[in-house]
């Protein structure tokens, strides 16, 4: 058995720098089993968030070398032996201790969402070409990677102006919902600013549940704004139309 | 120990080069970009027989009446507007020429002001359905040529050039096909398919064109290229530096 070395960022937000640890590879292990393997072994006290050691639970998103994954999804055996494995916190959420990260700054962006609310009247009968857009949706983990890598966030710290892509695909789901009566575009222009979103599809490259956030809900999300805010064609229809204008 | 901060330098270790992306985007838009630019203010060898250059299509004030330059410039905008507030060719610049970012979790150059698409100019880019629109004028007479490309002085017959214009608005088709705010025309608007007029029929026509969508970088990049050799080829016949092979 050949051993791998981890470089393992050990501290808090003020203060810390990586340690290196030597740990045992074996088959099929990934980079949560050698996290483990350090705690039980090495350093009792590193702190690593996880729970469900399955790639459903979202607990164990980190860093390594330099790409946001989900730890226990990321087999040993995609890195090379030879070269260390730096393993970080996620970049955009303050570090709590080691690998943990403070991610609650999303639980107030979830808050801004009014939630589903269904259309007066409605029939409660549901056709699967109907729901198929939403389902994608629904299999997000909340692993929080997709806000980690977005650059709005990341590197512009846009998180008082800015929703980031986790919460586009919760939007998504209300907005597209054959059953959903309420209109959020005007939430996604002002307090969301899906206008900061510059199409870059990080998010996308790293969801872990391959749910195509830029192509799927943040574009189609733009195309209902465009509709809702910058087409002075169906504005002037909407008009003739005398439609209710959305809620700003 | 180093700060919690200093240890972000190191966090590209062990990824991939991020430039290994950028630099085929550089030198592929930048070679088309210069080449189209010297295309258009030729003004000479777009046409040759029943062959007429995608770049000079539709063919307007041919002898100079109203617009003593190139007759391309006056039909440029369409298509270079299309392609330019395209989302995917957005995703494409903003990361290789504005570096915003360079590629997934490589930090950007700090202390700029970024503002994505909510600001003039690039707030411009809710227009691409206006681009869309008038994609549909450009691709019925660039079919139009296609097919004259079939008709010579001798009645019906295939050479070369009537082959590659074919192709040429074939992977033009595909490309436009693809787009997003089509897709998002057709039927992503919707928020129940079943509910609405013709519903099912837009349900089938959004899966199609969803499944073309999901290749749309591919169609855009090889569109490029094929109305590109188009034109080459046209003005390598035009201007007798080859001769067309009749194959019929
Ligand atoms: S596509 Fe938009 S939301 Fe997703 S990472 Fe890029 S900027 Fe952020
Ligand atoms: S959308 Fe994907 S990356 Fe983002 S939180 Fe959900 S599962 Fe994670
Ligand atoms: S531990 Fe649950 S997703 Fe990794
Ligand atoms: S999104 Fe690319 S052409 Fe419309």
């Amino acid at each position: 058995m050949s051993d791998a070395t981890l470089k393992i960022f050990r501290g808090t937000r003020e203060i810390g720098a990586t340690v290196d640890y030597r740990v045992p590879i074996a088959p099929g292990m990934v980079v949560l089993d050698a996290l483990h393997y350090v705690q039980s072994h090495l350093a009792p006290d590193l702190a690593v968030r996880w729970n469900c050691k399955a790639g459903k639970c979202g607990s164990c998103s980190a860093e390594v070398n330099g790409r946001p994954r989900l730890t226990c999804k990321t087999r040993m055996d995609t890195f090379p032996q030879d070269k260390p494995i730096t393993i970080l916190p996620m970049k955009s959420f303050p570090v709590i201790k080691d690998l943990v990260t403070d991610v609650s700054w999303n639980y107030k962006v979830n808050k801004k969402i009014p939630p589903f609310q269904p259309r007066a009247g409605v029939e409660w009968r549901m056709y699967q070409e109907d729901i198929d857009r939403v389902q994608e949706f629904r299999k997000c983990i909340e692993c929080f990677l997709c806000q980690n890598v977005c650059h709005v966030l990341r590197d512009h710290d846009k998180q008082e102006q800015f929703g980031g892509p986790r919460f586009f695909v919760r939007v998504a789901g209300l907005e597209m919902h054959p059953l959903d009566g309420l209109q959020r575009t005007g939430l996604l222009k002002t307090e969301l600013g899906i206008g900061l979103c510059n199409i870059t599809k990080c998010c996308t490259e790293v969801c872990p549940e391959d749910i195509h956030i830029t192509d799927n809900a943040i574009i189609p999300l733009k195309e209902r704004v465009v509709d809702d805010f910058y087409d002075p064609l169906l504005g002037l229809v909407r008009k003739i139309r005398n439609a209710k204008e959305p809620a700003k | 120990m180093a700060s919690a901060g200093d240890t972000r330098l190191g966090r590209a270790a062990g990824q991939p080069a991020w430039w290994l992306q950028v630099v085929p985007v550089i030198l592929g838009l930048g070679a088309f970009a210069v080449y189209a630019t010297l295309r258009a203010f030729e003004g000479a060898y777009f046409q040759w027989g029943p062959y007429l250059s995608p770049f000079y299509s539709p063919l307007i004030d041919v002898h100079h009446k109203y617009w003593p330059f190139s007759p391309a410039l006056l039909i440029l905008g369409g298509p270079l507007g299309f392609r330019v507030t395209c989302y995917y060719y957005r995703k494409a610049y903003y990361r290789a020429f504005f570096f915003d970012p360079p590629a997934c979790a490589v930090t950007e150059k700090s202390g700029r002001v970024y503002r994505g698409e909510t600001r003039f100019p690039l707030i411009l880019q809710n227009a691409h359905r206006y681009f869309l629109y008038l994609a549909v004028i450009f691709m019925a007479f660039l079919w139009h040529d296609a097919v004259r490309g079939f008709l010579f002085n001798d009645g019906f017959g295939v050479g070369v050039g009537s082959i590659v214009l074919l192709a040429n608005v074939s992977l033009l088709s595909l490309y436009f096909l693809s787009c997003h705010s089509l897709r998002h025309l057709v039927g992503g608007k919707l928020d129940c398919f079943s509910c609405a007029v013709a519903g099912r029929a837009r349900h089938q026509a959004w899966s199609w064109l969803g499944a073309l969508n999901e290749q749309h970088m591919l169609f855009a990049w090889i569109s490029l290229f094929g109305v590109g050799l188009a034109d080459f080829y046209v003005r390598l016949v035009s201007s007798g530096a080859i001769r067309d092979l009749r194959l019929l």
